[in-house]
């Protein structure tokens, strides 16, 4: 019986070994009209530990600010996001023992607040109507009064961030496509998925075909992207050159998207995923070969009381798929 | 009667930079609707093909979403305010991070 039990517990797994090496999925099924020649793949990242793709940069950001020592115990970890990036601080910080404090909207989403007040995190919730503004603000003032008790990523200007996908999410897509990827699809938010991910498949292939995804307006409902044509500020890691293509998707479309990846594939994914698998076939409708490889950011667990589930499947604004 | 909409910051520069603006009209859809003829470049924002608002814009007459009032068709007293409010509310922002 002890035998036994000691061998048992040599298979353990400490909760961060689950952040990365998030199975690739073949979706077969999504559009049965492709070339036979190709092939299209996403990244499951909800598999990760907090549940998306931001557990990478989050986990590097936090690694990077402990080596380079802004980030010592007994501090917290401070920043604005109700997004899946602080669901990622609040998860990875209860796991590593730093406290988290985040502050946001009053009027973000009721289960974002539960799912990180579960976790633990302090919510400092500001005036709806200021939006981020405000939530921005009151975290860079609290930081700034005290810097010894807080430690502030900055997502959008840190390299630890682009960093994550360059060591993680690009070589896990080199090895389980076997080297074969030829494009590779991905939204801009802060850009760090496609920065680290495209940069290294770059290094790795020269002709890799590496194509952003953007919203079609900055009003939109993808949820953590960012309309780089319009933005006052683009984020320190943006590389403009690095994309091969940027192509435009209506929120529309994301969602048409999303309800066909849950009744063709039964893949329930968040709304940037479905823009992400939308873009992808449009790329591969294309191609007469080839493998495109793209990014389920999150599942649809945080979503599920957006309307659009509701919608009828197919009709939209009377624009293709 | 005169009805004052705001309008949220990634549409502002479709609106003259504008925040809000006051219109006549006698329902929401006749405010969108003379919001987007005195600002052309906003229509394909707020605005389907077949002219219907797009499902994902949020329209409040105060504090009630117009999807629990009557839709297009919500009649205004003109003492109230209309808010085009952003399609999703937290994230990490968007044009909103460029504040200082």
């Amino acid at each position: 019986m002890i035998d036994h039990a000691v061998q048992h517990l040599d298979d353990r797994r400490q909760p961060l070994e689950l952040v990365g090496n998030t199975p690739l999925l073949r979706l077969e099924r999504i559009d049965p009209d492709l070339p036979p020649g190709v092939q299209v793949y996403a990244k499951a990242e909800w598999y990760n530990l907090g549940g998306s793709v931001k557990d990478r940069p989050a986990l590097w950001m936090i690694r990077a600010g402990e080596r380079c020592g802004q980030l010592r115990p007994g501090m917290r970890i401070a920043d604005a996001t109700s997004g899946n990036t602080g669901i990622a601080y609040a998860t990875l910080g209860a796991a590593l023992g730093y406290p988290v404090t985040l502050a946001l909207p009053a009027n973000a989403s009721a289960e974002r607040k539960r799912i990180l007040r579960a976790l633990g995190a302090e919510l400092i919730l500001t005036d709806a109507a200021e939006g981020m503004d405000l939530a921005i603000r009151t975290i860079r003032a609290l930081v700034a009064h005290e810097p010894e008790r807080y430690f502030y990523p900055d997502q959008y200007n840190n390299p630890a961030n682009p960093q994550a996908h360059y060591e993680t999410t690009g070589p896990e897509i080199w090895q389980q496509t076997e080297g074969q990827v030829t494009h590779f699809v991905a939204a801009l938010g802060t850009s760090g998925t496609f920065m680290g991910t495209a940069r290294y498949l770059r290094e790795q292939c020269p002709d890799v075909y590496l194509v952003a995804v953007q919203p079609d307006s900055p009003y939109h409902a993808l949820e953590g992207v960012k309309h780089m044509a319009t933005t006052q500020l683009l984020p320190g890691i943006y590389d403009t050159t690095l994309p091969d293509a940027i192509e435009e998707i209506s929120s529309e479309q994301a969602f048409v998207m999303a309800r066909r990846l849950a009744r063709r594939e039964g893949l329930l994914v968040g709304i940037s995923a479905a823009a992400n698998v939308a873009v992808a076939l449009q790329v591969a409708r294309q191609l007469t070969a080839g493998v495109v490889v793209t990014i389920l950011c999150d599942s649809a667990s945080r979503y599920l009381s957006e309307r659009f589930w509701e919608e009828s499947e197919w009709v939209e604004s009377g624009e293709g798929i | 009667m005169a009805v004052t909409i705001t309008i949220p910051t990634a549409l502002r520069q479709y609106a003259g930079g504008q925040a809000s603006l006051t219109l006549e009209a006698e329902t929401v859809g006749t405010l969108l609707h003379g919001l987007v003829e005195t600002y052309p470049d906003l229509g394909r924002h707020l605005f389907n093909e077949q002219g219907k608002l797009r499902n994902f814009v949020n329209v409040y007459v105060g504090d009630e979403d117009i999807r629990y009032l009557d839709g297009e068709e919500t009649r205004l007293q003109g003492s109230e305010t209309v808010s085009i409010i952003p399609a999703i509310a937290g994230g990490s922002g968007d044009t909103s991070y460029a504040a200082p």
